[in-house]
């Protein structure tokens, strides 16, 4: 279901990565340095999970890769396009971030016209406009809940209409601010289902150990504003010394060794 | 965060004043109240025509009148002006059950008091039947500068976000046993409002950046407000103004 | 202070419209260097601040004390807004405040638009911005200092709004309410209006300043941050691109935008270089005019001191003491900031000096101000102005 993306310029070639982050570091007006040169590259089509304690940088990290911060030094390339000034609204629509908390993220009366802001935005109108808000909220399996207000959803449905906002503008990549927190079990599987029925390039910052190991291949981690580990997530999670380090915990009785991690998107070796 | 559609003020049923677009329901209110407050204080049947008129408006609305009668109490300040009036102004006095008036203080008062009273009663019709994101965008649609429009949008889906988080803060403070009394406990409330402040916007700046990582660039899609109005609905929603002007022109010609 | 319709004549209303219409087409302008432009950090960020001061603004209306002459007597918001966002945004937020009072609860008459813009918009903007900036020149620079020019700006501004009210009353008042009980009730009610919106424009300018000083437009130029590259572990993969460790490396100038804030990263040699020779030598002058206008405001507090019964008058027969209460909307934000109290103060012919010689150095320092910058910008020595970063902004 991949999109072909005729609005990239440089070619839009397999090769090229879907996100490139070289040598990001970044101060807060405050003078609170969070990032201290990260250099990250996500290949097309993968999924990657980005865990770290709190306070690590990992927010941080993920307003600089749609130009909401600016980096201090380094750069963030988007399929081949720079973040940068006269780029940010191709930037903005090709990356789509998922916040935290949906309540922030929808803040239009209905389920409908929050999720045809973006690609109102970007210009969209009439007919071709109503194609994508449905085309995003069926494939997040929200379409009946279209003339809805959103605060009347419950909190998982609220989530995924969340996901199908930036679904409608046709995101190269798509970023997951905590996707797990705060739902229900069942809530958590519907989204994981979904989630991997995308094929997307997905970026996944997550506490939730399991649900990145369950669907992300790869992982990385963020300490104090630098990365400190890159692997396959079950060796990463399987490696007590790195987790105790890092102020990673798996919940009580799980043993990622003992899971049967998917094999379909094995990361190239760093 | 839900803001600027599910006010207090609106009232959300159909009707076909509900159904006109935004804009042309604020030229028609600001052009009728213009009109009012044209009309010399002198015609006191005029403010009386008037009252009619926006009793028509209400019925055809089909908001409760108990609705917008409560909403009406934003006045109340104002009435106390207008009471106080006949008392502090000067000139010729006159005796009413035994009080010494002002006479020019009451004509002052029955001024600030029908006209206010009519304006407000425009205004929270406007507002009952109005959705504030539908009135932000008739503003826009009105020709007002984008950046002012982008400062009303912010202010009203902050307003929502201020009192929320005032409502915690206060429930924070409560629970812990503190109530204001007096100036003593100034500093305490002052510091809140310090706190408030940086709450709210930092609550606020979330949903911003989460709508600026959507394309936000300043201005509402367009394709997402009311588009241009038709004419039968200019025409309908002129009727208000019209027939005030009608009644102000007989107002000054008497 | 929401002038009602009806209450100022048709030429003045008229006239005061014009002025309003162009000081907001003249603040538009301004707040788009203030506010950054389009996207890009500074400009994104700044456009919410503003909404949200604006949101303030109106919560702080909604105190509403009654005061004779047929107005109100409220809080109004307009130093916090100048120090937050700026002159110009803080006309435009003030305005906007209005527009929707006026539309949406009919508080203030909407023919009477330009005379509360012009009145509760302008005065007060301009007064306390210009009294915070010359009162920073001349405090030490230290972060309580913000605090206490945002007190004396906004302790100032409110019944200097009062005075501007009475003048265009003087101007085209149509109620036959005599000037000097006008003159009573509006400034002396406002000196002590003054006092709150001092207390709550302190506490808000002052917790924004320990928290979050890049959103005190006022307070931007004084952050400059210089950035640390650590090796990450996983260097040996990538070697190249990383600094060697612990090596602090100056940030370059931003690759997006000029934010205010960070322009100022890539010239910290250029600062402590430039600027303190005019600031050491335009401290003593400012000194001085402090201490000249102090002494003028002798005058002032002499006269003031004519109509303290005046007030305590109005206080007690508009019962401001137990109606205050009534009158602060259930709803509002700052519904338990208790304003009972209020009365008891007493308006002492001192305060109303210093209100005096805040004035007045308020509109010296205005003019002082736009002098000195013109110059700064002729000599190229322009680091100290408030706004180093416009020409990003400019397209």
């Amino acid at each position: 279901m991949g999109f072909v993306n005729l609005a990239a310029f440089p070619a839009d070639g397999a090769d090229v990565p879907s996100l490139e982050v070289r040598g990001l570091a970044y101060a807060y007006p405050d003078g609170h340095q969070a990032l201290f040169g990260v250099d990250l590259t996500v290949e097309r089509g993968r999924r990657v999970a980005l865990l770290g304690p709190n306070g690590a940088g990992k927010t941080t990290l993920v307003l600089h890769l749609n130009g909401i911060l600016t980096p201090g030094a380094g750069s963030v390339t988007v399929a081949g396009l720079p973040v940068a000034r006269p780029n940010l609204a191709e930037i903005r629509r090709r990356v789509g971030i998922v916040f935290q908390d949906p309540d922030d993220q929808l803040f239009m009366p209905t389920v409908q016209e929050d999720v045809a802001f973006g690609p109102a935005a970007a210009g969209l109108r009439g007919a071709e406009l109503r194609e994508r808000v449905e085309e995003a909220l069926e494939r997040v399996g929200m379409a009946q809940h279209a003339h809805r207000a959103p605060h009347h959803l419950s909190f998982g449905q609220r989530r995924r209409v969340a996901v199908a906002t930036v679904l409608a503008s046709r995101p190269e990549i798509l970023v997951l601010d905590e996707p797990s927190s705060n739902l229900d079990p069942a809530a958590r599987r519907e989204l994981a289902d979904l989630l991997r029925a995308l094929d997307l390039t997905v970026l996944m910052v997550t506490h939730d150990l399991p649900y990145a190991l369950e669907l992300c291949p790869r992982s990385v981690v963020l300490a104090d504003g630098v990365l400190v580990a890159d692997g396959i997530t079950q060796e990463l999670l399987s490696d007590p010394e790195l987790m105790r380090a890092h102020r990673l915990e798996l919940p009580f009785g799980f043993d990622p060794r003992s899971v049967t991690a998917p094999v379909a998107q094995r990361p190239r070796a760093t | 965060m839900g803001a600027g559609h599910a006010h207090k003020l609106y009232k959300d049923v159909r009707s076909p004043v509900h159904a006109l677009p935004a804009h042309c329901k604020l030229a028609a209110v600001f052009c009728f109240v213009v009109l009012v407050v044209v009309t010399p204080r002198e015609a006191v049947w005029a403010f009386g025509a008037y009252a009619l008129l926006l009793a028509a408006v209400a019925a055809a609305s089909r908001v409760p009148p108990r609705h917008w009668l409560t909403r009406m109490a934003i006045e109340v300040p104002f009435v106390a002006f207008a009471v106080l009036l006949p008392f502090v102004a000067e000139g010729e006095r006159i005796t009413v059950l035994g009080m010494s008036l002002s006479e020019p203080g009451l004509w002052g008062a029955w001024n600030v008091l029908a006209k206010g009273t009519l304006g407000v009663a425009a205004s929270v019709l406007l507002a009952s039947t109005t959705g504030l994101n539908a009135l932000l965008l008739g503003l826009a649609r009105l020709r007002m500068p984008p950046l002012l429009c982008q400062i009303a949008t912010f202010m009203v889906r902050y307003a929502d976000v201020i009192s929320d988080e005032m409502r915690r803060m206060r429930t924070a403070r409560v629970s812990r046993g503190f109530e204001a009394r007096g100036p003593r406990h100034w500093a305490v409330l002052a510091k809140s409002a310090g706190s408030l402040f940086i709450r709210s916007y930092e609550r606020g700046e979330r949903v911003h950046l989460a709508m600026l990582s959507r394309g936000y660039t300043g201005t509402m899609p367009p394709a997402l407000g009311d588009g241009p109005a038709a004419r039968a609905q200019w025409a309908r929603s002129a009727a208000l103004p019209l027939a005030a002007l009608a009644i102000c022109v007989t107002g000054w010609a008497s | 202070m929401h002038v009602p319709d009806g209450f100022i004549d048709a030429p003045v209303s008229a006239g005061t419209g014009v002025l309003a219409a162009v000081a907001v087409a003249a603040s538009l302008r301004g707040a788009r260097r203030e506010l950054g432009g389009g996207l890009g950090e500074a400009g994104e960020r700044t456009a919410p601040l503003a909404g949200l001061v604006a949101a303030f603004i109106f919560a702080v209306q909604m105190l509403n004390f009654p005061v004779a002459a047929g107005t109100s007597g409220h809080l109004l918001g307009g130093a916090l807004a100048a120090i937050l966002v700026g002159p110009c945004t803080g006309v435009l937020c003030v305005s906007v405040v209005l527009l929707l009072q006026g539309v949406l609860f009919a508080d203030g008459g909407l023919t009477a638009l330009g005379t509360n813009i012009t009145d509760m918009g302008v005065v007060t903007v301009l007064v306390a911005y210009g009294l915070f900036r010359a009162l920073l020149r001349v405090l030490p620079r230290r972060r309580s200092a913000v605090t206490v020019a945002s007190f004396v700006a906004a302790l100032v501004s409110v019944p200097a709004a009062a005075v501007a009210f009475t003048a265009l009353y003087a101007l085209g008042g149509t109620s036959d309410v005599s000037l000097g009980k006008v003159v009573a009730a509006m400034v002396g009610v406002h000196v002590l209006i003054g006092v709150g919106e001092a207390v709550i424009t302190a506490a808000t300018v002052g917790a924004v300043v320990a928290v979050r000083p890049d959103l005190v437009y006022a307070a931007r130029d004084r952050l400059s941050v210089r950035l640390e590259l650590r090796p990450s572990p996983l260097a040996s993969t990538d070697a190249g691109t990383t600094a060697p460790a612990q090596e602090p490396a100056t940030a370059p100038t931003d690759a997006l935008e000029g934010s205010p804030a960070r322009e100022l990263e890539s010239a910290p040699a250029q600062e402590p270089a430039k600027v303190p020779a005019p600031r050491r030598s335009a401290r003593p002058l400012w000194l001085a005019g402090l201490a000249a206008t102090v002494v003028c405001a002798g005058g002032l507090s002499f006269y003031a001191s004519a109509s303290p019964d005046g007030l305590e008058k109005v206080a007690a027969d508009n019962g401001i003491d137990e109606k205050a209460e009534d009158h602060a909307a259930e709803d509002s934000p700052l519904a338990d900031y208790g304003v009972k109290d209020i009365a008891n103060t007493r308006l002492s012919g001192g305060l109303a000096g210093v209100i005096g010689a805040g004035a007045t150095l308020a509109v010296g320092s205005g003019v002082f101000v736009v002098v000195r910058r013109r110059r700064g910008a002729d000599g190229g020595a322009s680091a100290a102005a408030p706004q180093p970063a416009d020409a990003p902004a400019e397209r």
